[in-house]
């Protein structure tokens, strides 16, 4: 099972990742051979296993719905890397309906 | 082969309802609406890195209510998923809800149409969370501004079939949907909150030349109003002909693509395709473990869900006699629905009863611009009411006085028995006052007396005008009428 360069092009687009051109090889390699060595699972007959989407044998967890205190807005605020008076400061998004 | 040809509108809705609960769907920050921006935020549905989600009870609570009212399939065992996108009003740059297993799947939503009803496909209900606001330009400077308030506030999402093939299918399918999530309690469904969202899914069957076709399928986004679904569908279908009649393009060879909507123009309008916006990456979500709600709790569960718009409106029309138009008014909310039937257990006639909501007091109350969104909306208590209805169906007052003491009880806050006492309203049934407003009656017409005896039998309506005048409306019509009639018949 080999990942093309082309994948790694769209997945690294599709997160918002720069990879420089050599990076793009590497990593169609390295991403090939961990599919490679999970493949192998494949060999197992897993017909009369349940599928299982989470790794505990846990379920049900539920908190109850009663509010607890939730930070300022300037503790909310503080890791941000620019900030209005009121909120988190972003680089001027345009309506999906712009003309742009 | 004919040259006919028919086209038939072929909708599916999406429909976002924001639920009711006091906390955010995966942290203990409290819901709000309107309060200073960036005060309702934690480390959780800020996205910071190292936290963990934790599911709220309540809001899966309500969303398998909602499921279970739409008579879905609840899946005994639903999970989490992770769907990526990047803007900024995410800050998890995903968002989570469910993908493969929502907590609901295929259901029903009956509705009311012009043409009679119709069971309309559900086809899933699942929870997801809502993202922040934006705020474009604040103070006109080149920049966005994000408030998270609402990030990770619990949402509903219910996708229909696409079985909606006309406007008012749609409106009346929006507006169901409202009406039931009312009656659960699941949402407030406030429409200038935006409490609900809707997302058309358009395109027409055009069949000619003995062929049919499908034309690409348009994904409207974000309405907020019954009205932009009505008239963005309307104006959808109108321009999907045009398109069809220019360019023959199918929904094989085009796909589907996502338009905005302008309500001030009542367009719709093609908007930039985020690219590979489709591709959005779900997997499980790790944070968060499997629910398999126990069969006993989905019993107990079920047991409360309350009595259905519909079957309420079936109900009053098959048990109290009202007519389908009073039954659907008294239905229209839960609050309306409770109330009356307050008014007309304590009354005991439920059709007076609904008379006297349905005019009396609606007409009062729209006087007024009351409008009853709780119980203690209403002007005057359901007990209040059903005493002033018990006063005129025993024939204490007469109809009239009755309209006059619901305004008395409405602007003085007394009861309707102390009124009456008070304003000497009770109606007189007394033989010997009947019969001198009778003689002074046909003393002073005589015209439409010898009318009457004529065979005129409306004249009696003059006369009988005169009696209820000259006693101040207290006789008692129902024996005035009937001694009138014996003596004109002497």
């Amino acid at each position: 099972m080999g990942i093309q360069r082309s994948e790694v092009e769209k997945v690294a687009k599709l997160s918002r990742i720069a990879l420089r051109d050599d990076q793009v090889d590497l990593f169609a390699e390295q991403l090939s051979r961990i599919l490679n060595y999970v493949d192998q699972l494949n060999q197992l007959d897993t017909a009369d296993v349940e599928p299982l989407s989470h790794a505990l044998p846990v379920a049900n967890v539920f908190r109850e719905d009663v509010p607890q205190a939730s930070l300022t807005a300037d503790a909310a605020l503080g890791n941000a890397p620019a900030r209005t008076a009121a909120g988190f400061k972003v680089p001027r998004v345009l309506d999906d309906g712009g003309s742009a | 082969m004919s040259d006919e040809r028919s086209v038939r509108l072929v909708v599916g809705l999406e429909v976002h309802v924001h639920m009711k609960t006091r906390t955010k769907l995966f942290c203990s920050c409290a819901t709000s609406f309107g309060d200073p921006p960036n005060t309702h935020c934690c480390p959780v549905c800020l996205g910071m890195p190292g936290v963990l989600p934790v599911m709220n009870r309540e809001a899966y609570r309500l969303g398998v209510m909602t499921a279970m009212a739409l008579g879905c399939t609840i899946n005994e065992r639903t999970k989490w998923d992770r769907k990526h996108y990047y803007y900024p009003d995410l800050p998890k740059n995903y968002q989570i809800s469910q993908y493969d297993r929502p907590l609901g799947e295929h259901g029903l939503l009956e509705i009311e149409t012009p043409a009679g009803r119709k069971a309309v496909r559900i086809l899933r209900v699942h929870l997801e969370e809502d993202a922040g606001k934006l705020n474009h330009a604040p103070g006109g400077e080149e920049c966005s501004e994000v408030d998270l308030n609402r990030a990770g506030t619990p949402l509903l999402e219910i996708v229909s079939e696409p079985d909606i093939t006309s406007v008012e299918e749609a409106r009346a399918y929006c507006t169901s949907l409202r009406q039931l999530v009312t009656y659960l309690g699941v949402s407030e469904a406030n429409m200038q909150m935006g409490h609900m969202r809707f997302e058309p899914n358009i395109n027409l069957h055009v069949a000619e030349h003995g062929e049919t076709f499908a034309t690409p399928i348009v994904e409207l986004k974000n309405l907020n109003s019954f009205r932009a679904v009505e008239r963005s569908i309307a104006f959808e279908a109108r321009r999907q002909l045009a398109e069809w009649d220019e360019t023959h393009r199918t929904l094989k060879a085009a796909g589907k693509t996502t338009r905005g909507y302008n309500d001030d123009t009542g367009e719709t309008f093609v908007q930039r395709e985020k690219e590979e916006a489709h591709d959005y990456r779900y997997f499980p979500e790790p944070d968060l473990v499997v629910v398999t709600p126990e069969a006993s709790w989905l019993e107990e569960l079920q047991q409360t869900l309350p009595e259905l718009p519909l079957a309420k409106k079936d109900r009053f029309v098959r048990e109290f006699g009202l007519g389908e138009y009073d039954a659907g008014v008294l239905t229209a909310t839960i609050e309306m629905a409770r109330y009356f039937e307050a008014v007309a257990a304590a009354s005991g006639s439920p059709k007076a009863a609904a008379n006297w909501v349905t005019q009396g007091l609606a007409r009062e109350m729209n006087e007024r611009g009351v409008t009853a969104e709780s119980e203690a909306d209403f002007p005057v208590t359901a007990s209040h009411l059903a005493e002033l209805v018990r006063a005129v169906e025993s024939g204490t007052i007469n109809k009239q006085a009755g309209d006059k003491v619901l305004r008395a009880m409405i602007d003085t806050g007394r009861t309707a028995g102390e009124i009456i006492e008070a304003e000497g309203l009770a109606q007189t049934s007394d033989a010997g006052d009947l019969d001198r407003w009778i003689e002074e009656a046909l003393a002073a017409n005589p015209g439409p007396a010898a009318d009457y005896r004529a065979g005129k039998k409306q004249a009696l309506g003059r006369i009988m005008g005169h009696i209820m005048k000259a006693s101040k409306g207290k006789a008692n019509p129902r024996l005035v009428t009937e001694r009138l009639e014996k003596k004109l018949s002497e």
